[in-house]
């Protein structure tokens, strides 16, 4: 039998009631308080929550707009898209070792970039692969065919620049090489192939310079202003017109949303925004004469660096301008090696990035035309003014004498001819008389003609150039003193040596000499310190050209969208205005024809058999002096139409670093230009004439 | 109070034959069977819905390995109904050292899992040790205290009773499992307090728990030496902070409230995303709530907590008709054990509670918490049917 409980069975007492109804009040307490809760989460803000969980499986993938196209004025394609397999590794599957790597790598960049020139020591080397990625690396490396340094190099690269967004490790990898990584994703961590647009330029080296590249985003571009609203990852044009006219080239990126777990494994597509394809920019460049131009160039400079433009005067449209060395683009949508990139593009090889028509130098006899209006309207002289050329004159007290090139005498000669022979004489004449009165004469309207400032070209870079005064050599006289102190206190006095070592310092902006009449006196025909580049020389040509208005030069016409259809023209400020006196344009003109078609003409033999009556060139050759042992550079800057000056007036400037005399060279390849415009033939010998 | 006449115990004679059937005949409380059984079927539901993608091939890998869960918890409990749980008082030493013992093992041989030792694996599933405990504690703690009945005022009874409760709560602590150790002592007091503890003693109690939780969280780890885990640390903050969502516990803790907000007035039922994309974590075990809330919305999450209210319900009233103190203690301890479960579970789904590790009794996915529950209301079951009996047959005892 089992033993009774130890209490006999007592009716509730009134204590155990109490606790059992305490016990049953909290009970309901608790239970109010999370139906109150429920009540608070699923009624009252249900409809937020369910928003929330809506997209929280919902990833939006970025899907590359194609980079709309740039074409010329006929509409032939100087850049479009092709699409490219591209391997991607993403930074947030590399361990963390790979990331303290690349983090000692961007301090010790940095820490270089801040030592001062000369003194940086060898470029940072990239750092070994980390233990923990080597057989990563060496796999992938395996079937793309490239080493494991190369990936390593391009992997911390990227991650430098841009720490966030995937690191490109090889374009355009054979499908098969695609399928074979994506079939394998879990040996690939964080590899994926994309399909990617990249630019094609089916027409290679043609103007390389103004094209311009693309690249992501970097991340300091990213913090910028300009480029609010991009995202990460963004492919945007870095320099030339892709950057000029990014903002219409660029296009909107579509969405894709996709369904994904709590762990981002795909597990269906949502909806999709599609991406706009960017916008097609319309240039004024007709390739049929660009590329005429630039053979011309190879053909006649050879592998020399200079640069030529051809504008059309009346409104500033850039028809052709090519930079020399050129390079093929195409290689620069590829990742390049540091060392492969100084191979082609550094210093050593000529620099071929640089656009050389906007670059400056120092324009020689191209000048002459600027201090001839500039002395006719300041009156210093007047075009029936006779100058008695005996090959030199004397310049200053200390018997220091200007004398033409291999002191020809051209005897007594008026301004027509003194441009038609290019007599230094007669211009250094000028420079001294304007020089003696008030006003800086020739400066003046230099200036006034876009020499020293900018031109408003729509392309990034370029240079003002200088127009040399007295208040400028005074600014870098002292700026260079200031520099010398700086680096250690050096003066004249202590000698070429010590300047020099200064000079390497960085300084040796200037030589510390004052303004003399010998420096107005160099201006006056293109020497000494002043520079232009072919692009001012040509705008100012056509001011000339068109007596007053300095057209705005520009590439840039039209944006299309991708059918063709224009949208939208692009407008630009109005052309400056110049007073030119119609009677002084006439004979700078006559001059200029005289030089370029008159028996004794500067470049009158390079157009032998020119129907000059028909196609009149006013041209003038130009050729820089770079000092000594150095060889002249060759200028050339002409303007020409076909029967009146409305029908297809172009102003053509060529310039070629070691061309020797302007008409050896420049002037050849001019001619070539014009020979393609006008669909004339002419046999464009080089010119034997040794004038500047 | 007694409605239900028992014919049989009344008329006739009891012979042993007779005792026998009359035990197969014994009454048992068709409301608390209705609740558990509504709690069973909603989990089967549940968890069917739930775990569909979890286990590749199988899509009722879970639900049918609950279904036998149940249905050996149910015999479990059927039995134990016919039993007079009286009897258990003479095994109360013998449950006590199992309690212990069992807890001993599994933290010496037990399987790691998530980072704590809390079960022992066998063929058929995995065994948890401080899962049965609450049971064991229930009864051992009932039992303890029945036998110092007249010294129920004495300081001496309090302590004892809890240092009782406080040993395989301390031994849980260690495995670490702190939700366990928690529904320990939230046993220990519910017994206390409804066996007629003075109120005196609660007080000092609390003040002694102020101390100690102080000591644990604020003055020991400023001297270097750490009492909660990492991890719970974790728990606590996220809990603190529920806009931070950057650790895992935050994580977990806001993809459950956004399950439940999400389900609205009626529920999402088949494109209920954040149970199906596993943004929920542990849907079928300590989360399935969320998915309740998810799949069936504001109706069902109401639905299952009325059946968990029904069922508590139904224990307070049989803890009131208990033939003994024994029986009463009993049926306070298991109401404290279902209350205190219901409310940290359900509250950490919809963000009121820290992250503890407590099962859903009977609804979340798990051997050892089902079969727990089960034993529990046999318990409760054993209680009615006795305290009926008895009154019946005023005071005299029936069954085996």
């Amino acid at each position: 039998m089992i033993e009774p409980s130890g209490d006999r069975r007592v009716p509730i007492s009134p204590g155990l009631a109490v606790r059992v109804a305490v016990l049953g009040v909290v009970g309901f307490a608790l239970f109010a308080v999370i139906f109150f809760r429920l009540w608070y989460l699923q009624v009252l803000s249900g409809d937020q929550y369910l928003k929330q969980a809506q997209t929280n499986q919902v990833r939006r993938e970025r899907i590359e707009a194609p980079r709309g196209s740039i074409v010329d004025r006929n509409g032939n394609v100087l850049v479009d898209n092709r699409l490219s397999n591209v391997v991607k590794l993403d930074p947030a599957k590399l361990p963390p070792s790979e990331k303290t790597v690349v983090a000692e790598y961007g301090q010790q960049v940095i820490a270089r970039s801040k030592r001062p020139k000369g003194k940086k020591g060898n470029p940072i080397a990239i750092p070994p692969v980390p233990a923990d990625l080597r057989v990563r690396f060496a796999r992938l490396a395996n079937v793309l065919g490239m080493s494991t340094r190369t990936i390593q190099d391009r992997v911390v690269r990227s991650l430098y620049l841009a720490s966030f967004s995937p690191a490109t490790i090889r374009v355009g990898v054979a499908d098969a090489v695609r399928d074979y990584v994506e079939e394998r994703n879990d040996q690939f961590p964080g590899v994926n192939v994309d399909r990617v647009y990249l630019r094609r330029y089916p027409n290679g080296s043609l103007a390389a310079q103004l094209v311009g590249s693309v690249s992501e985003i970097s991340d300091q571009q990213l913090k910028l202003k300009a480029y609010r609203g991009i995202t990460s990852g963004t492919r945007i044009g870095q320099s030339g017109l892709e950057s000029e006219y990014d903002r219409y080239l660029r296009g909107r990126d579509g969405i894709q949303r996709l369904i994904v777990d709590a762990q981002g494994n795909l597990k269906g597509k949502g909806s999709t925004r599609r991406p706009v394809t960017g916008r097609t920019v319309k240039l004024s460049l007709d390739l049929g004469l660009q590329r005429s131009a630039q053979s011309a160039y190879q053909k006649i400079a050879g592998s020399q660096p200079g640069a030529f433009v051809a504008m059309d005067p009346r409104t500033g449209e850039i028809l052709a301008m090519g930079s020399f060395p050129s390079f093929d683009p195409s290689v620069l949508s590829k990742p390049i090696s540091q060392k492969r990139y100084e191979q082609m593009f550094g210093a050593q090889a000529g620099s071929p990035l640089f656009n050389r028509a906007t670059g400056v130098y120092p324009t020689g006899s191209t000048f002459k035309p600027i201090t001839a209006l500039a002395s006719l309207q300041a009156g210093v002289t007047s075009p029936s003014r006779i100058v008695d050329d005996h090959a030199c004159i004397d310049v200053g007290t200390a018997g220091q004498k200007a004398c033409n090139a291999k002191n020809t005498s051209f005897g007594p000669i008026d301004l027509v001819q003194a441009l038609k022979v290019s007599s230094d004489v007669y211009f250094y004449t000028m420079g001294l008389e304007a020089g003696t009165r008030p006003g800086q004469i020739i400066q003046t309207t230099a200036r006034k003609l876009g020499l020293g400032r900018y031109t408003g070209i729509d392309l990034p870079g370029g240079a003002k150039g200088v127009v040399p005064d007295r208040a400028w050599r005074t600014r870098i006289n002292e700026q260079e003193i200031s520099c010398r102190k700086k680096k250690g206190g050096l003066s004249l006095a202590e000698g070429v040596a010590a300047a020099n070592a200064a000079a390497s310092k960085g300084c040796g902006a200037s030589d510390l000499r004052p303004w003399t009449l010998g420096d107005n006196v160099n201006t006056a025909v293109g020497q000494g310190d002043l520079q232009a580049s072919p692009l001012q020389m040509a705008d100012a040509y056509a001011a000339i050209a068109n007596g007053g208005k300095v057209p705005r030069p520009h590439l840039g016409t039209e944006v299309e969208d991708d059918q063709g259809r224009q949208l939208q023209r692009l407008q630009r400020p109005a052309a400056r205005q110049v007073k030119v006196d119609p009677a002084y344009r006439q004979v700078i003109l006559d001059g200029l024809h005289a030089a370029a078609s008159a028996k004794g003409g500067t470049s009158a033999d390079v157009f032998t058999g020119w129907p000059q009556s028909r196609l009149p060139i006013f041209g003038k050759t130009g050729t820089a002096e770079k000092g000594l042992g150095r060889a002249d550079q060759s200028w050339y800057v002409a303007y020409a139409y076909d029967g009146s000056p409305d029908r297809k007036p172009i102003v053509v400037a060529v310039t070629a670093e070691r061309g020797g005399f302007g008409a050896a060279t420049a002037a050849p390849i001019a001619c070539r230009i014009f020979s393609k415009w006008f669909s004339q033939k002419a046999s464009c010998t080089p010119g034997r004439n040794t004038t500047f | 109070m007694n409605t239900v006449p028992i014919t049989d115990a009344q008329d006739r004679p009891a012979t042993a034959a007779r005792r026998r059937s009359l035990a197969l005949a014994l009454p048992f409380d068709p409301v608390l069977a209705v609740a558990v059984i509504g709690l069973c079927v909603c989990s089967l539901l549940t968890i069917r819905g739930a775990t569909v993608d979890d286990v590749p091939g199988q899509p009722s890998f879970f639900v049918n390995r609950q279904a036998v869960y149940f249905v050996i918890g149910a015999l479990i409990a059927i039995g134990l109904s016919r039993i007079d749980y009286s009897r258990l008082r003479e095994l109360k030493y013998g449950i006590y050292g199992f309690l212990i013992a069992s807890i001993i093992a599994v933290s010496m041989l037990g399987s790691v899992a998530r980072g704590s030792r809390r079960a022992i694996q066998l063929p058929f599933f995995s065994f948890q040790a401080s899962e049965l405990g609450k049971v064991l504690l229930i009864v051992a703690l009932a039992a303890f205290l029945v036998d110092r009945v007249r010294r129920l005022h004495d300081r001496d009874t309090t302590a004892r009773t809890l240092l009782v409760a406080l040993v395989p709560a301390a031994l849980v602590m260690l495995q670490p499992d702190l939700g366990s150790s928690l529904v320990f002592i939230a046993i220990v007091l519910a017994v206390l307090f409804t066996a007629g503890t003075p109120m005196r003693h609660f007080a000092a109690l609390a003040a002694l728990g102020a101390v100690a939780i102080t000591l644990a969280l604020v003055a020991l780890p400023a001297a270097g030496v750490s009492v909660l885990h990492g991890y719970q640390k974790d728990r606590l903050t996220a809990f603190l902070n529920p806009t931070n969502t950057s650790n895992k516990e935050g994580y977990q803790q806001n993809q459950s409230r956004i399950a439940i907000g999400s389900g609205e007035k009626t529920g999402r039922g088949d494109r209920a995303t954040q149970t199906k994309y596993d943004f929920l974590p542990e849907h079928h075990t300590d989360f399935v709530f969320a998915v309740v809330g998810e799949r069936w919305g504001f109706a069902g999450a109401a639905l299952v907590l009325s059946l968990y209210a029904l069922l508590i319900w139904r224990g307070l009233r049989i803890l009131t008709i208990a033939k003994n103190l024994f029986g009463a203690l009993i049926a306070a301890g298991v109401v404290a054990m279902l209350l205190f479960q219901v409310f940290v579970n359900v509250g950490m789904t919809v963000g009121i509670m820290p992250i503890t590790g407590i099962p859903l009794p009977l609804m979340s996915y798990g051997g050892s918490s089902v079969i727990t529950t089960f034993l529990a209301v046999g318990l409760l079951q054993s209680i009615y049917a006795q305290g009926r009996a008895s009154s019946a047959t005023k005071g005299r005892v029936l069954g085996f």
